[in-house]
C-alpha cells in the first residue's frame, strides 16, 4: 500500500517505521525543522518538510496519485480535520484515519463525517471503564458510521431482569440482546430466553440509550 | 440582531466594534484575555475567554440564536472547522470566515463556505496597481 502520514511526532514516526518494516510505501510530512532533521536522518527521502494542510505540500508528497490511505496524526485536531477533508474530497483518497488529541473535539469529526478516528485518551478511558465496571455497562465496540454500539452487561443478584424472559424486558427502542453467556456457553437469546444472575449479556443499541438499557436490565 | 465574533485581533475587534456601532448585539470570543483591550473602554457587548473550537463556549456565546458569526482567529484550519460547525450543526444564517491561504480558501469556497481571503485581495490589488502603471506608460 502507499500511505501518506501527516505529522511526525511519536505517533506518526512510529507508524512510519512500522509500516516501512511491513513493506509498505510511506511518505511522512513534518513541519517543524528540528523534528524534521531527526526524522530525515532515519527515513531519508521518505520524509518531507512542510505544512500538510497546504495543498502544494500534499501534492509534493504524492497526494494526487492518490495514496491508498492518508493518516492525519498531527497534534492539532483542526489540522487533522482539514487534512482528511482535503485528502478525501479534493484528491479522492478512499480511506483516511484521523488522530484525535482532545476528546472534546470528537463532535467535530463526527459532524464532518471523518472516520475512523483514534484517540489515546478515549482508548484509555475505555480500558478504565472495562476495569471498573461500576456503571454496569462495559463498552465493547463503537460502530460510529452505523451509530450503534455493543455493550456487555453482567446480570447480578437482584438485577431488574433476573428471572425475566426477554420479551418482558422494557428495552430501549432499537436495542437488541445479541448473546447470553451462561457458565461459559454462549447462546443467541430469543423472546423466551430467561435471564439469570451471572449471565453475561451482549446488547447492541444506539449511543445515548445506555441509561435506559441499564434500567431495563440492572436497576432503576 | 445577534452576532458572534471569534478571534479578537485587529480584524475581529474592528468588525465587532463596527457591528456594535450599527446596533448589533455582539459577543466576542478570544483565547487571550488581553484581547479585550482591543475593544476599548466603550465596549458594552459580551466577551468570553476560551478556544473557539470549544462547543460549550460557542453555546455560551449564543451561537444557537445568532444571526451571524464572523470567524477571524489566526489559524486558518481552526477557522475552517468552526465555520463548518456553525453552518452545518448550528445553522447560523450568515457565516463569514477569514482564511489566509488562497488555496484552502478556494477549495472551501467551492464547498459552500463564505470566505474572505485577504491574501488574494492583496495580490489582486498589487498586481492591478502594477498593470495600471503599465497602461499609463504605454
Amino acid at each position: 500500500m502507499y500511505i501518506l502520514i501527516a505529522g511526525g511526532g511519536k505517533v506518526g514516526a512510529n507508524l512510519t517505521r512500522s509500516l516501512l518494516r511491513a513493506g509498505h510505501e510511506v511518505t511522512l510530512i513534518e513541519q517543524r525543522p528540528y523534528r524534521f532533521d531527526k526524522l530525515e536522518a532515519e527515513f531519508e527521502h521518505q520524509v518531507l518538510r512542510g505544512d500538510a494542510t497546504e495543498l502544494f505540500v500534499l501534492e509534493r508528497a504524492g497526494v494526487k496519485r492518490p495514496p491508498d490511505l492518508v493518516v492525519a496524526a498531527t497534534g492539532d485536531d483542526e489540522d487533522n480535520i482539514v487534512i482528511c477533508q482535503l485528502a478525501r474530497e479534493r484528491y479522492g483518497v478512499a480511506s483516511v484515519i484521523a488522530r484525535i488529541n482532545d476528546p472534546r473535539n470528537q463532535p467535530y469529526f463526527d459532524l464532518l463525517g471523518i472516520s475512523p478516528t483514534v484517540s489515546a485518551t478515549g482508548a484509555i478511558m475505555g480500558l478504565i471503564e472495562h476495569e471498573v465496571p461500576e456503571h454496569g455497562l462495559i463498552h465493547l465496540l463503537e460502530l460510529r458510521k452505523e451509530n450503534l454500539e455493543i455493550v456487555e452487561v453482567t446480570v447480578d443478584k437482584g438485577a431488574n431482569c433476573q428471572g425475566k424472559r426477554v420479551r418482558a424486558l422494557k428495552l430501549p427502542e432499537g436495542a437488541r440482546l445479541i448473546s447470553v453467556v451462561r457458565a461459559g456457553k454462549a447462546e443467541i437469546p430469543d423472546e423466551e430466553t430467561q435471564l439469570e444472575a451471572g449471565d453475561q449479556v451482549l446488547a447492541i443499541l444506539a449511543p445515548g440509550k445506555e441509561d435506559e438499557l441499564r434500567r431495563a436490565l440492572l436497576r432503576d | 440582531m445577534k452576532a458572534i465574533v471569534i478571534g479578537c485581533g485587529r480584524v475581529g475587534s474592528a468588525v465587532a466594534l463596527q457591528l456594535q456601532g450599527s446596533g448589533w448585539d455582539v459577543t466576542v470570543c478570544d483565547e487571550n484575555e488581553d484581547a479585550l483591550g482591543r475593544l476599548g473602554e466603550q465596549w458594552t457587548g459580551g466577551f468570553l475567554v476560551g478556544h473557539g473550537m470549544d462547543l460549550q463556549l460557542l453555546r455560551e456565546a449564543g451561537i444557537e440564536e445568532a444571526d451571524a458569526i464572523v470567524i477571524t482567529t489566526d489559524g486558518d484550519n481552526t477557522n475552517l472547522v468552526i465555520a463548518q460547525a456553525a453552518q452545518k450543526h448550528f445553522q447560523v444564517p450568515t457565516v463569514v470566515v477569514r482564511v489566509l491561504d488562497p488555496a484552502r480558501a478556494q477549495f472551501y469556497a467551492t464547498r459552500g463556505l463564505r470566505i474572505v481571503c485577504p491574501t488574494s485581495s492583496a495580490i489582486e490589488t498589487l498586481v492591478g496597481a502594477v498593470r495600471a502603471a503599465e497602461e499609463v506608460s504605454a
